[in-house]
């Protein structure tokens, strides 16, 4: 009796000792990553990074200004198109939409959140690049925006869905309209949470590479416009990391870092504001 | 952002199932509602019409490969030469499937012994602290992954792991042949660590929600805390947790730059799990900007197609396990 009592004491023990293992091996990857990028791309950082051009092969220094320029555009075009459209379905689905509508849409958002990024590269491949005849950051922006859509709409319902109906049910007394009541009391109330979903979706497609493979292709030079083929972080990163040339691993790792550093900078904000957005609504 | 979630599911007057309606103060007004209606009702519409256009897109860009070869000598054909215009997808569906499989099979029990961890038995302060770390870890684009595992992988699979898999189960014939570190094996590697943070997440999620009733009923009879965790709780959370896996395996079918990095994009089907290999979304980022001939494009949108169709058959089934568990738990 004693012996069966101690033995499930020590399964108990040796097990959560086990599980506690498991966490301490999956959220020490993190300080890995941050730690080997710091490492190994800390001395490639300089002012040159952000100020000049790639360096032709065999050159030490240069820089990825076009590459830092032409994410910045590409997610401004994935901003256009996946803000709009994300925070505008969102408001259907928790204000307007009845309960089947809700669903659908939601379901296919979840649906199209898990089509592969590659195959979303594809997607605005057939839908732009064939038609224009050419590769473009026009393309690679319309691949990002899409792909950005579903987390815009989930978030974007569920901030609105934590609103009180107390608050719906007050402006509608007061003799507002619906549209009334959401445009100017339930939307305002939910706003930092909203704008900080919709500040992660932006983070999330900020590191998508396979996307632009084929849409906005990669460019050595600065690219003009929104016409043509343009360079980005994460496609330099791959293309960089892929070589055969040490400097360019440098090179590689730092720009790493700094994309590292861009998206857990915005996800950490975004905890921020939402530990406020908490509190507040629980006080 | 999860406290956030549990507060709402907690107040049932907010649900999109039973929106207050308003009642029209004039014709004017209802007017302005029913804009308001549908300017937002044509946006949500427009998701649904994109994946409609995505779907239709891939069928058509894949329809010159399917009308040479037919769907089953695409499928199960083992050479994919586009120079002779012979292609088959066998090795790359192989690759794909070898190499999300073994990422389950490391992800799994890593991924829900952690959340075990976090939700049963760490305080809750430190279980969210922990969490919030996953989630960002969750965040961390896949060309990182990619580029670590270049580094720091790929040389560790071929100088350590390899050598220990083969002098302990070289029997197998799994684990036989020359170990050239980009292989199967990393790539099933870097999907298990880029694939644990979604099970950690959801699990834990799945985990707490598991009403507190179940867990003091069982610890009042006597049962110590992991019997309790592992013979209550888990038992009671297995559709959720099932579900976190098949989002899970969603992720690694689909993944595309971290595995493209590291499989060594060799098109052959190898027994070997050291061998290089090949996955789908692998050979379309590879191939697809160099394609030169219209029917390798379509073959490679006939790829993107095949995968297309995997993930949202995975995706739909993991939703609608989660699904089921919220509703249990609603009704609870």
């Amino acid at each position: 009796m004693i012996s069966h009592q101690s033995r499930r004491k020590a399964t108990n023990i040796v097990m959560f000792t086990l599980t506690g293992v498991c966490t301490l091996i999956a959220v020490s990857v993190l300080f890995f990553i941050l730690g080997y990028l710091v490492w190994q791309g800390g001395n490639a950082l300089s002012w040159d990074f952000f100020t000049k051009l790639p360096a032709p092969v065999g050159e030490t220094g240069g820089g990825f200004a076009n590459a830092i320029l032409g994410s910045a555009k590409l997610l401004v075009l994935a901003a256009l198109i996946g803000i709009p459209i994300g925070f505008l379905a969102g408001v259907y689905v928790a204000e307007f939409a009845n309960t089947k509508a809700a669903f659908l849409v939601r379901y296919t958002a979840d649906l199209l959140n898990g089509v592969p990024s590659i195959v979303m590269g594809i997607f605005a491949y057939a839908i732009v690049v064939v038609p224009m005849g050419h590769f473009s950051t026009l393309a690679g922006g319309i691949a990002l925006g899409v792909m950005m859509v579903p987390i815009a709409v989930r978030s974007t319902e569920e901030f609105l869905r934590s609103v009180p109906n107390t608050l719906r049910e007050g402006a509608l007394a007061l003799g507002a309209t619906k549209w009334k009541a959401v445009a100017t009391v339930v939307i305002p109330a939910a706003l930092p949470g909203i704008t900080t979903g919709l500040m992660l979706a932006l983070a999330r497609v900020a590191g998508e590479t396979a996307p632009l493979l084929f849409t906005a292709f990669g460019n050595q030079f600065w690219s003009p416009g929104w016409n043509q083929p343009t360079a980005s972080l994460p496609d330099t990163i791959y293309k960089y990391a892929t070589s055969a040339y040490e400097e360019w691993h440098q090179q590689a790792w730092a720009a790493g870092l700094v994309l590292l550093l861009l998206v857990l900078a915005a996800n950490i904000a975004a905890r921020f504001v939402l530990g406020r957005q908490i509190h507040v609504s629980r006080g | 952002m999860r406290a956030f979630d549990k507060q709402r599911s907690d107040a049932p007057a907010v649900t999109a199932g039973a929106p207050v309606r308003a009642r029209s103060s004039g014709p004017q007004h209802h007017r302005a509602d029913q804009a308001a209606h549908a300017i937002t009702f044509l946006f949500a519409a427009s998701i649904i019409f994109v994946t409609g256009l995505l779907f239709y897109e891939l069928y058509t860009g894949a329809l010159p490969t399917r009308s040479k070869f037919g769907w089953w000598r695409f499928l199960s054909g083992t050479t994919w030469d586009p120079v002779s215009l012979e292609f088959g997808a066998l090795p790359f569906i192989y690759g794909t499937l070898v190499t999300s499989a073994l990422a389950l099979i490391i992800g799994v029990p890593l991924g829900v012994g952690a959340s075990i961890f976090l939700a049963e038995l760490a305080p809750l302060k430190l279980s969210n602290a922990l969490a919030f770390i996953i989630e960002l870890l969750a965040a961390v684009p896949s060309v990182i992954y990619g580029l670590l595992a270049i580094f720091t992988l790929v040389p560790f699979v071929r100088d350590y792991i390899s050598p220990i898999l083969k002098s302990t189960l070289g029997f197998l014939p799994i684990f036989q042949g020359p170990a050239y570190g980009v292989s199967f094996l990393a790539g099933g590697c870097i999907l298990a660590i880029m694939v644990i943070p979604f099970i950690i997440s959801i699990s834990r999620e799945v985990l707490l929600a598991v009403p507190r009733e179940q867990r003091e009923a069982s610890l009042a009879l006597g049962a110590t805390r992991w019997e309790t965790a592992w013979l209550v709780v888990m038992p009671y959370a297995r559709s959720g947790i099932i579900g976190s896996v098949f989002l899970a395996l969603a992720r690694a079918l689909g993944e595309t730059m971290a595995v493209t990095m590291v499989i060594g994009n060799d098109p052959r089907i190898k027994m070997s799990l050291f061998a290089p290999g090949y996955s789908i979304a692998a050979v379309i980022a590879n191939e697809f900007s160099e394609a030169t001939s219209g029917i390798h494009t379509s073959a490679l949108i006939e790829l993107g197609f095949v995968l297309f169709c995997i993930t949202i058959l995975v995706n739909a089934f993991a939703r609608v396990l989660i699904l089921a568990m919220e509703r249990k738990n609603s009704a609870a």
